[in-house]
């Protein structure tokens, strides 16, 4: 049973949180297959599948392999794009009672603002109807795995700069920027996103990485190189989510490896608003539910009446 | 959480496991099925073999390092399964044939139960397991080893035609239904793929198949497809 003696809440740019427990882009699709396991509306929120402008296919080969603690995948954005989302996906959201985040990748920086832009129309149209929109952009600066856009705006600082400048001037959403640990600077980067006017900044995206059949002699991954998630990467995303808190006045959206409370815990005391959960979603289907009630249930044993007392303390 | 009642070795690295519960499922549907905490990290899918009054069964090759763990279940012991997930091979009419390739004979064996008519045709590269469970089953029952099983079937005999196997075989297939179907009575040719998952609810995108209309799930488009739509790339 899930105690109401707890706060959990959190908001972020006006957005409300019930509790931090929010599914992490491209685990989780667009919600509606794990609908049919739980009640995702009793989650935080959901943030989409990665879209981008025009329908991607992704990557051929193998897509995905398993490391110690670890996960490597290299789907390559393969999504419906942005308007094929808007009509199809979107009606399923606007029944859910649980924040709406909009995963938003790019080719080309036109490719980002054309996007932004349509999802800013859809929500004026909606706003004049009296109907729920998305909540907040999620700009995905980071993909590993596609060879233009993705991570070639998420390394450098100026060429981050651009896009984030370009999105924040098309919509005036949320917005969220989701920075990549393969960042030359991510404190840097960070700073960057508060001074261009982001709401926020989720990390971290996966972790480039490799994995070399040796038998075959050549990488696994059609594309050489996959991003590497799971518990594997939880010190080196709780570490980036720590030194960026303390950098930036903006909210952090913290992620990489969260697999139980405890995990979601440690992610709050290093200065994250909310959470993100990917690859626990495929060790256990029912991570989000799972995880919601043993937050509530550590909370009380542990005495912590809000999460606030909590954020940020250590 | 379900509990296993038996795991028999049928040959080499060839098992036979049955677990306790009410788990339904149509034939060629699958499930995600882990005995083990958090690591190995994903869930591994297996076929339907049968469902009985009593439970599910498996029939499963030790490949690495999660079916190595299953093939260390003893009875009793507890085991996660979720499921049935999948398409599976369609309800058909008709003359059929069955075409099992190793352990892709897994599905087949829930199918011959149901289209009690169907020719069966198993093929083994080493040592053949099993067989003799299908023979009451099958109208007629071919049996290969080290050749190719393919080579033994008439696909102009059949309406429908229902394949697991191996990569190879799976395109093999798919080249003599289109041969076939070039010919004059063409059977419709249903292969079972085996592409990698993560979450097999189609959520992940990591299963993708290429097909002549775009990109598809294995796990909820498939793991059954129709040969012709199937695109294969290596
Ligand atoms: C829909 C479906 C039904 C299947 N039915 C059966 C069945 O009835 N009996 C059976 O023996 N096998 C079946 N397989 C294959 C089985 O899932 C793999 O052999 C198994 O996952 C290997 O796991 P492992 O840990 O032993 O191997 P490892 O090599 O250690 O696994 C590493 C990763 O690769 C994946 N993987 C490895 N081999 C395969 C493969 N051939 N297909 C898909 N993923 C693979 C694993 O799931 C895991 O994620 C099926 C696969 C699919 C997709
Ligand atoms: C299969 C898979 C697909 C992903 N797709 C996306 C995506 O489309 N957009 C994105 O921003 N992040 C994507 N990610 C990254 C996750 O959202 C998350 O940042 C990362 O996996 C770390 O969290 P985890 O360790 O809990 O999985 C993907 C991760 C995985 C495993
Ligand atoms: S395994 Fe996740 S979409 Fe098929």
């Amino acid at each position: 049973m899930i105690s109401t003696s707890v706060n959990t809440t959190a908001t972020i740019a006006g957005v409300h949180f019930k509790n931090p427990v929010v599914m992490a882009s491209g685990t989780f699709g667009f919600g509606k297959e794990y609908g049919k396991l739980y009640d995702v509306g009793m989650l935080g929120g959901i943030s989409g599948k990665g879209l981008t402008l025009q329908a991607k296919a992704g990557n051929q080969g193998i897509r995905v392999y398993e490391t110690a603690s670890g996960l490597l995948n290299s789907v390559g954005l393969e999504n419906p794009g942005v308007e094929a989302f808007l009509s199809k996906e979107l009606p399923y959201w606007e029944k859910l009672d649980t924040a709406r985040i909009v995963n938003l990748g790019g080719n080309t920086l036109a490719d980002y603002v054309l996007g932004a832009e349509l999802i800013q129309r859809d929500a004026n149209e909606r706003a004049l109807e009296g109907r729920r929109a998305v909540d907040m952009i999620e700009l995905n600066i980071s993909c590993p795995n596609v060879k233009e856009g993705g991570i070639a705006f998420g390394v450098k600082t100026p060429a981050a700069r651009e896009v984030v400048r370009a999105v924040r001037a098309a919509t005036s959403l949320p917005l969220a920027v989701k920075l990549s640990p393969n960042a030359e600077d991510i404190a840097e980067m960070a700073e960057m996103c508060e001074a261009e006017g982001a709401d926020a900044v989720s990390l971290i995206n996966t972790i480039s990485g490799m994995k070399i059949d040796v038998r075959r002699r050549r990488s696994v991954f059609n594309n050489l190189y996959a991003g590497l998630s799971g518990p594997a990467i939880k010190p080196v995303a709780l570490r980036m989510v720590h030194q960026v808190a303390h950098r930036v006045t903006i909210p952090v959206i913290g992620m990489g490896g969260i697999t139980s409370a405890t995990d979601i815990i440690e992610f709050i005391m290093a200065g994250a608003t909310v959470v993100q959960v990917g690859t626990y979603n495929f060790m256990n289907m029912r991570a989000g539910s799972t995880l919601v009630e043993e937050l509530h249930q550590f909370m009380v044993e542990e005495s912590i009446t809000s999460l606030d007392e909590i954020r940020g303390i250590v | 959480m379900a509990t296993v009642i038996s795991n028999e070795r049928l040959a080499n690295g060839v098992y036979h496991l049955r677990v306790e519960g009410e788990h339904g499922g149509k034939m060629g549907q699958f499930y995600m099925l882990r005995a083990w905490g958090a690591y190995p990290l994903l869930s591994r899918p297996l076929s339907i073999h049968q469902v009985n009054d009593d439970g599910v069964e498996f029939l499963y090759h030790v490949v690495g390092e999660g079916t190595e763990i299953f093939a260390g279940l003893t009875p009793g012991d507890p085991i996660q399964l979720e499921g049935p997930f999948g398409n599976g091979f369609p309800e058909v009419e008709g003359k059929v044939a069955l075409i099992g390739g190793g352990i892709g004979i897994a599905p087949l064996y829930y199918c011959a139960r149901q289209l009690p008519d169907s020719d069966v045709y198993l093929g083994f590269s080493r040592e053949a397991f099993r067989t003799e469970a299908f023979r009451p089953l099958a109208a007629e029952l071919t049996v290969d080893v080290g050749g190719l099983i393919l080579n033994s079937v008439d696909f102009d005999s059949y309406d429908h035609i229902f394949v697991c196997g191996p990569q190879p075989m799976l395109k093999a297939a798919q080249m003599k239904g289109a041969a076939a179907a070039a010919g004059g009575r063409s059977p419709k040719v249903y292969l079972s793929l085996e592409n990698r998952m993560a979450c097999g609810i189609g959520a992940c995108l990591v299963c993708s198949v290429s097909c002549r209309d775009g990109q598809r799930k294995a796990c909820t488009d498939g793991p059954v497809f129709l040969a012709e739509e199937v695109v294969f790339h290596d």
